[in-house]
């Protein structure tokens, strides 16, 4: 039988623990649940192949958040990250992040993934954020998948590549039941029983549209099209923070990093046409892309990241991990437009927009044990409101994902869902497989997509956003009623499209309710341009309400680790000031 | 409305002569993120089938016999 012709057939599987997502949280948190039980069945369930997938897919060159012991504190940590987001942080879960981190690296450290280190053996971090160290170089960062995937293997925990995960499924009372999938490549439905289910399903990160026009050409990884935010709103799970954006600066053009926490900790920086600096730090929060953002638009643009100044050697060092680890192809990018770092300085632009709480904070409400609000229900990585968590934050909160999700699975019998839900469910998914004539997923796509940057994109204003709303409603009719699916593959995109969408209905539904300034340029409104802490600090929860989309403010928890007056703007100064 | 379809170059480009997908390899095919690359029922090798890249490299990086190519697409080239 031919790859991607459309097969007829439904099967069904159980396990204890479903995770949903092999990228970087997804391997950990299955693994963590078979070790917490080696007699229970854990199944990982993956849209493309774990060997390959997710935002390492090529590994990565380093840690951006690591606490080690003797350059950073858990207090530290927490501390900067608060102040780094604005104030809007629940500590615990960041706090409970910072004191486990350490294990975490000295577990991935014996499977293999080395960590630079110093003359005396000590891990070498290096200073990128504002305030803290936590940077630490993985000197052989693209062997991250190979060595997590012996591992899943030597645990056995059983695999399954090429299905996408469409919904969830409940009982009558509300507890996860289990999930419906898809194989990408026949169409067949896949129903998973589970009692604990954990999504890692990643950043939605095909939201925006690169400025390139090409529309798998964005900073995230292209397939993590947001299917975890929509499957976890879908499933009456709150979502937190969606209107604090994720946008980061980019190689211009290539769109993937320049990338400034490999080169800056030698002395490459950032600067404008002038070849001054203008930011103070190079980390990536929404006040320095605020910054960013007014120089490209100040005519003081366009900006560069430059090593040009650097010496030969360290030029080599930091060229031989920016062309090998994350995004290999940097190198043959650079070289087609003949730019050599020793001549010329880096074109940098900001990206499209994305849902990512793996740099900002938005993401499926969890708390310090990774729960979401359904019962049963889990969720890491960049898809869970832990903010900034990066990689290691990723694997970080899989590991209590797991391990708590097992705990659950261990006390709880299976849920029993309505097999209406299934039947009503295959009929959603395969419906534009049964239409004769219509519009493709790539159209529906890119007009989502291109409504997105026209609307959407900070700075954000009310009447640009009501005017998308209703240009979304039309699209959303036109994938609904007429989107045609000529074979499996091209029904994935149509169900990933879905994705899209919901997430762009959700990111502008978050924007409008919180009507105030915050994050930077992450959620710039013009209409209320200034930061109102009396009536906004607080998160915000989005979600399904009886088939309607809602928004409430939740109180930030009181605070473990406090912050003083004089801390609570340090961000805010990324400036750099003329010097008197 | 009836479907049309338009050209497009896409970047990743596989040597017939060193692909062994006609002796059973489906290396590059199970490795893409995007599910991009399929094997050509006409001759046996390889090849990109949607124009849905992230140059990523898996498919170059994991291909036993170096015949995966990977491109960056032309319209960010």
């Amino acid at each position: 039988m031919a790859l991607d012709q459309i097969v007829d057939g439904l099967s069904e599987v159980s396990c204890d623990v479903l995770v949903i997502g092999g990228g970087t949280a997804g391997p950990m948190a299955a693994l963590k649940a078979k070790l917490r039980n080696p007699k229970a069945d854990v199944v990982l369930l993956e849209k493309a192949n774990v060997k390959r997938s997710g935002a390492i897919s090529m590994g990565m060159d380093g840690l951006n958040n690591a606490v080690i012991p003797g350059y950073a504190t858990p207090e530290q940590y927490t501390k900067e990250i608060t102040i780094a987001n604005d104030g809007i942080v629940d500590q615990k879960a960041v706090y409970k992040y910072a004191q486990n981190c350490y294990k975490i690296v000295e577990e991935l450290d014996s499977f293999g993934i080395r960590f630079l280190k110093n003359e005396n053996g000590d891990f070498a971090v290096k200073k990128v954020h504002h305030i803290g160290t936590y940077v630490l170089p993985m000197p052989n960062g693209d062997t991250v998948k190979k060595a997590l995937y012996r591992q899943l293997r030597r645990a056995r925990i059983l695999i399954s590549n090429r299905y996408m995960a469409t919904r969830l499924l409940k009982s009558g009372d509300g507890r996860v039941a289990g999930a419906i999938s898809v194989n990408t490549r026949t169409a067949e439905i896949l129903v998973i029983k589970a009692k604990a289910v954990v999504l890692c399903m990643g950043a939605a990160g095909r939201l925006g549209l690169p400025t390139s026009g090409y529309m798998f050409g964005t900073y995230e990884n292209a397939a993590n099209s947001g299917d975890g935010y929509a499957m976890a709103y879908h499933a009456g799970a709150a979502l937190a923070n969606l209107e604090c954006y994720q946008i980061n600066p980019l190689i211009k053009d290539y769109n993937g990093p320049a990338c400034a926490y490999v080169a800056g900790p030698f002395g490459a920086f950032t600067a404008n046409n002038e070849g001054s600096r203008f930011i103070e730090c190079d980390y990536w929060s929404g006040q320095m892309m605020l910054e960013f953002y007014n120089e490209l638009l100040s005519g003081k643009g366009p900006v560069f990241l430059q090593l040009k100044h650097l010496h030969e050697k360290t030029i080599e060092e930091i060229e031989s991990t920016l062309h090998k680890v994350e995004r290999p192809t940097r190198g043959l990018f650079q070289h087609g437009r003949g730019v050599d770092y020793r001549q010329e300085s880096i074109e940098m632009h900001i990206s499209e927009i994305g849902l990512c709480s793996g740099h900002s904070a938005s993401g499926v409400f969890v708390d310090d044990n990774a729960r979401t609000t359904v019962p049963g229900l889990y969720a890491a990585g960049d898809m869970a409101s832990v903010p900034h968590n990066y990689m290691l934050g990723a694997f970080t909160n899989g590991s209590v994902a797991g391990t708590d999700a097992m705990e659950f699975a261990d006390s709880h019998d299976f849920a029993h869902f309505d097999a209406a839900d299934v039947a009503l469910e295959r009929e959603r998914v395969l419906a534009p497989t049964t239409r004769e004539d219509g519009i493709p997923p790539n159209q529906i796509e890119y007009k989502t997509r291109r409504l997105v940057n026209d609307y959407l994109q900070p700075p954000k204003v009310t009447r640009k956003y009501e005017l998308g709303m209703r240009r979304l409603a039309e699209v959303r009719e036109d994938m609904t009623q007429r989107m045609i699916a000529r074979n499996a593959h091209e029904l994935l995109r149509a169900l990933e499209v879905q994705s899209i969408m919901d997430c762009a209905d959700m990111a502008a539904h978050a924007s409008l309710f919180r009507e105030e300034s915050r994050w930077g340029l992450y959620h710039w409104r013009t209409d209320f341009p200034e930061k109102d802490n009396e009536n906004w600090f607080c998160h915000t929860l989005l979600s399904n309400q009886d088939g309607r989309m809602t928004s409430a403010k939740r109180a930030v928890e009181p605070y473990i680790v406090p912050i003083a007056d004089d801390e609570k703007d340090l961000y805010d100064k990324q400036r750099v000031r003329a010097s008197v | 409305m009836p479907l049309a379809s338009y050209q497009t170059s896409v970047p990743v480009v596989v040597d017939d002569a060193k692909c062994i997908a006609d002796k059973g390899c489906t290396v590059c095919v199970d490795v893409c993120p995007l599910d991009v690359l399929r094997i050509s029922d006409m001759t046996g090798k390889a090849y990109m089938a949607y124009d849905e890249c992230w140059y990523c490299m898996p498919c170059e990086a994991d291909c036993p016999t170096g015949a995966v190519t990977v491109n960056i697409p032309y319209l960010l080239r």
